[in-house]
């Protein structure tokens, strides 16, 4: 037998409740952030993750006091991302009860960072978000690039090259999110999923687009992603957690039931 | 009502660990300290640690953990190490170049390698992150009311290969065997998170705090 494939649940947290976009615009509330954690936690499962969407100082700390009590009540990993700028910020994130710390935006502002990051944290906790869209037209080999500010600004960087580069100054994980998908339901650019967990030798959670139960078997199989997260379908209850379990499992993928 | 020392030598999140011994147990009194008297004064000892193992047994030694740590386990008080908290009671590990650790326990950590692989060739990410199954080589106290294969949470790079194999109290395969936990009179050690690995994980540590240091 072997490592099984995560689902991790994602919640967007703003000003302490849990949001949920299509294409990052389109916010319906989803209720408390902890409450919702508790619910998959035990459902079975196998990380969270909070992604803080909030951009005020007040929100921020909401968010500080929504770890600490998610951490006394969860007990499995929890990452937290969104807003993390600084070697304070992980720190604060760590204190509260994360296990892991999502870098995005300030990994491309200040690659440094995350290597500053993983020596003063240990690689296991750094985890790289990459939110890549589709650059090259049809016809044209794929090619991807990264976006920052929720995917409105392009950067020109290969979104291959960034992930491998990444890993080597101490990601330990990647979390990449395909722009085009995300919120819409079509399932995960499988694309850049395999064409990035082939580059890297880090686990890479696949991330946007999921609508239905075959987009995460898709993920694992041909993205071959090591974890899959998905928001919505579960927020909204359209599926649980053992019914995407169940599900993965009928198709050969190694899940924790 | 009995107390836990969560040794405390800044590496890692502590904060984990002590809300999962408070649940399990309200009431244990939980000490995060690296202070001698505090942990001499606990009823069981826990060590715990997450990172690079040379910045760990650095630590380790500049605030005197080591001997705390030897203290603890001579006493015959229960004794539980996670993590790097296992590691580190090995002789030896290979990170960082090669890091002499505290010797308690005869054995090497190992790296799982830059090109791990499967037996049928597939291609294994290192870290070894996520959910495995641990199969239980005999009967424990810590191990009561979890069943064999049960999964717990990993996140390592580097595996412990125990001399005494009769000693190992689990095993796990990621590409290869490993041992990932160790048993001997009061002290039991594990590789894999109890406090992030849910239902199975938690009763591990309450395990841990109704022992009573006996195999």
């Amino acid at each position: 037998m072997a490592l099984a494939k995560r689902i991790i649940p994602c919640l967007d947290v703003e000003n302490g409740r849990v949001v949920k976009g299509v294409q990052f615009v389109d916010i319906r509330d989803a209720g408390d952030p902890v409450e919702v954690a508790k619910r998959y936690d035990e459902q079975g499962a196998d990380e969270i993750t909070f992604l803080d969407i909030t951009a005020t100082h007040e929100g921020r700390d909401t968010m500080v006091h929504t770890v600490e009590r998610m951490a006394s009540q969860v007990f499995i990993p929890l990452t937290v991302g969104g807003g993390i700028r600084t070697v304070d910020d992980i720190r604060t994130m760590l204190n509260a009860g994360a296990d892991k710390v999502s870098i995005n935006s300030a990994a491309v502002f200040n690659p440094d960072f995350v290597r500053e990051a993983a020596e003063k944290f240990g690689s296991q906790c750094i985890v790289v978000a990459i939110d890549a869209k589709k650059v090259s037209q049809p016809g044209e080999a794929d090619r991807w690039e990264i976006f920052t500010h929720g995917g409105r600004k392009p950067t020109g960087i290969d979104a291959v090259e960034w992930a491998k580069k990444m890993v080597k100054l101490g990601a330990g994980e990647i979390l990449l999110t395909s722009m085009d998908q995300d919120g819409v339901k079509n399932g995960y650019d499988l694309g850049v999923t395999r064409a990035i967990s082939e580059a890297v030798n880090v686990p890479v959670i696949a991330s946007g687009g999921v609508g239905n139960l075959d987009h995460l078997v898709a993920g694992c199989i041909e993205g071959k992603a090591d974890a899959v997260l998905a928001a919505s379908i579960f927020h909204f209850n359209e599926y649980s957690i053992p019914e995407a379990k169940q599900y993965m499992k009928e198709h050969g993928i190694e899940v924790r039931l | 009502m009995s107390s836990v020392a969560v040794i405390d030598y800044g590496m890692g999140n502590l904060h984990s660990v002590a809300k999962a011994l408070e649940h399990v147990m309200p009431g244990v009194e939980v000490m995060v300290t690296a202070d001698p008297e505090k942990v001499r004064s606990a009823d069981r000892v826990l060590l715990p640690g997450v990172g690079a193992i040379r910045d760990c047994m650095a630590e380790i030694r500049r605030l005197g953990v080591d001997k705390e740590v030897a203290e603890a386990i001579a006493s015959g008080k229960p004794f539980l190490g996670i993590c790097v908290g296992y590691q580190a009671l090995m002789q030896r590990s290979e990170e960082n170049g090669g890091v002499d650790c505290l010797g308690h326990f005869e054995g090497t950590v190992r790296f799982f390698g830059d090109d791990l692989k499967e037996r049928d060739g597939e291609r294994l990410k290192v870290p070894h992150m996520g959910w495995n199954e641990v199969h239980q080589n005999f009967d424990h106290p810590l191990w009561h009311g979890i069943d064999d294969g049960s999964r717990f949470y990993f996140v390592h790079s580097y595996y412990v290969d125990a001399v005494e194999k009769q000693r190992v109290a689990g095993n796990c395969h990621y590409g290869v065997d490993f041992d990932v936990a160790i048993a001997r009179d009061n002290v039991f050690a594990t590789q894999f998170h109890p406090e992030k690995s849910h239902t199975v994980g938690l009763q591990l540590l309450k395990n841990f705090l109704n022992w009573d240091g006996k195999p």
